[in-house]
């Protein structure tokens, strides 16, 4: 840890709402991308981030000085996700609203190759994942988008959802299962 | 090498595999895994991630400017969950009062009983119901480990977990009220462990010293209350990914 970032911290423990400024400013676009990447929507995002920092500040005084600062904040903005992602699953449930319309702004990669045949498969394969994404539970939406976008090792997923390695797997494995079912018809069609 | 399952596929596709080479080697002589191997790799590689917008330079001032009128509230009781607004909560509990009414109309109805296989609605129901219990200990659960993790320096706000705990109560009774008329007295009972957890985040003061957040934190400790949620949910999972057949059996 820098030594500056360091003295930012022990500042912002005590309270010294100017030192966490400069932790806000330094960190804020690495919250906002796990954010993004959980949520798939800007608004959402957005509030996560808020919501990351204002839970920071009152746990200041809980960070333990040797873990990494980043990875601390990125903890509390997965669990500040996670919350958002439950929430959001609940009110579909009551408001029995479409699919897939977080998701889908998580799949908008241009394709490489943009013939009309080609941008017409990326599309069904685009509605159909869209979809079989927010049917995830919160927890294996987590885990599928913490390993299959960002790489982070299972290992690292289960210490981030505070769970037994072996949850964290069969979360990935039941992502896997369930986004193969959606999307298996167009891709076998295509091969 | 046996035939490496799909979980070991899985694993494999994404290089945490345990045996990678033993994987390599069995895919290359073995024709059915390596067809398996490519659908999976083929379909998880259509899978990609469209960028996250761009943030420019001013983002962490943008972001400071909207958070510091906040910050100035920390003394007051933060409600720090996500804004989820209490309609919702209601509304959720009250869905989850008619479903679980459904199941305990499609136990107990008249000649179900009779018929010599369950009918799909009421497998759908109880299937639903047993999704629907297993969300709530997860939920539950979530906001246990985060009390029964945290170690204090000083006095610690916990009005988040107890607006969680708050919503929950009202559907853990429920939950609990429908397990016990539907002759599951093991569920009900931790259930009702849960509930009496729940209730004393719910009533506790918003701010403890660390000594009394020691104290609650050590009766959860001593109550196994965590482990024991975490045990039941696995077991409502499990029940609710049997068949129904040996699902009733269980």
């Amino acid at each position: 840890m820098e030594a500056s970032e360091a003295a930012a911290i022990e500042r912002a423990r005590a309270g010294d709402s100017e030192a966490f400024r400069v932790l806000v400013e330094r960190h804020s676009r690495t919250v906002f991308r796990v954010a993004y990447r959980m949520t798939g929507n800007e608004q959402d995002a957005e509030d996560t981030v808020q919501e990351t920092f204002l839970r920071a500040y009152r746990q200041m005084g809980q960070f333990d000085s040797r873990a990494r600062f980043s990875t601390w904040l990125c903890r509390i903005a997965l669990n500040c996700s996670l919350d958002l992602l439950r929430a959001r699953q609940r009110r579909r449930e009551c408001s029995g609203a479409r699919d897939g319309e977080g998701a889908a702004r998580l799949l908008l990669r241009p394709a490489a190759d943009p013939t009309p045949d080609r941008l017409a498969f990326s599309r069904q394969v685009r509605q159909r994942l869209a979809a079989a994404l927010e049917r995830l539970s919160p927890l294996e939406r987590t885990a599928f988008v913490l390993r299959h976008f960002e790489g982070i090792p299972i290992g690292e997923i289960a210490r981030v959802l505070g769970r037994p390695n072996g949850a964290a797997r069969h979360c990935v494995f039941r992502a896997v299962r369930k986004l193969r079912r959606a999307l298996e018809p167009v891709v076998s069609l295509r091969r | 090498m046996k035939h490496p399952s799909e979980e070991q596929l899985v694993l494999f596709y994404y290089g945490e595999s345990e045996d990678r080479a033993g994987i390599e080697r069995h895919l290359a002589d073995c024709r059915t895994c390596g067809l398996a191997y490519q659908g999976l790799a083929n379909t998880l590689a259509q899978i990609e991630a469209g960028p996250v917008p761009e943030r420019g330079p001013d983002y962490g001032a943008a972001v400071w400017e909207r958070l510091r009128p906040r910050l100035a509230e920390r003394e007051r009781p933060l409600r720090a969950g996500l804004p989820i607004p209490r309609r919702w909560a209601i509304a959720g509990a009250a869905a989850a009062l008619l479903v679980a009414a459904a199941f305990v109309a499609g136990r107990h109805w008249p000649g179900s009983r009779r018929a010599p296989a369950e009918p799909p609605a009421a497998q759908v129901r109880e299937r639903i119901l047993l999704f629907a219990v297993s969300d709530h200990l997860e939920r539950s659960q979530t906001v246990l480990l985060e009390l029964v993790n945290t170690r204090p320096e000083g006095a610690v706000d916990i009005s988040s977990e107890q607006q969680r705990a708050q919503d929950l109560v009202a559907a853990n009774r429920l939950y609990r009220q429908t397990a016990a008329r539907a002759g599951e007295p093991g569920l009900a009972s931790v259930l009702e462990d849960l509930e009496r957890a729940l209730l004393e985040v719910a009533h506790s003061p918003s701010r403890l010293s660390s000594e009394e957040f020691e104290r609650l934190r050590q009766r959860f400790e001593a109550q196994g209350i965590v482990f024991k949620v975490r045990i039941l949910d696995w077991q409502v999972r499990q029940k609710a990914t049997l068949p129904p057949a040996v699902r009733k059996s269980s």
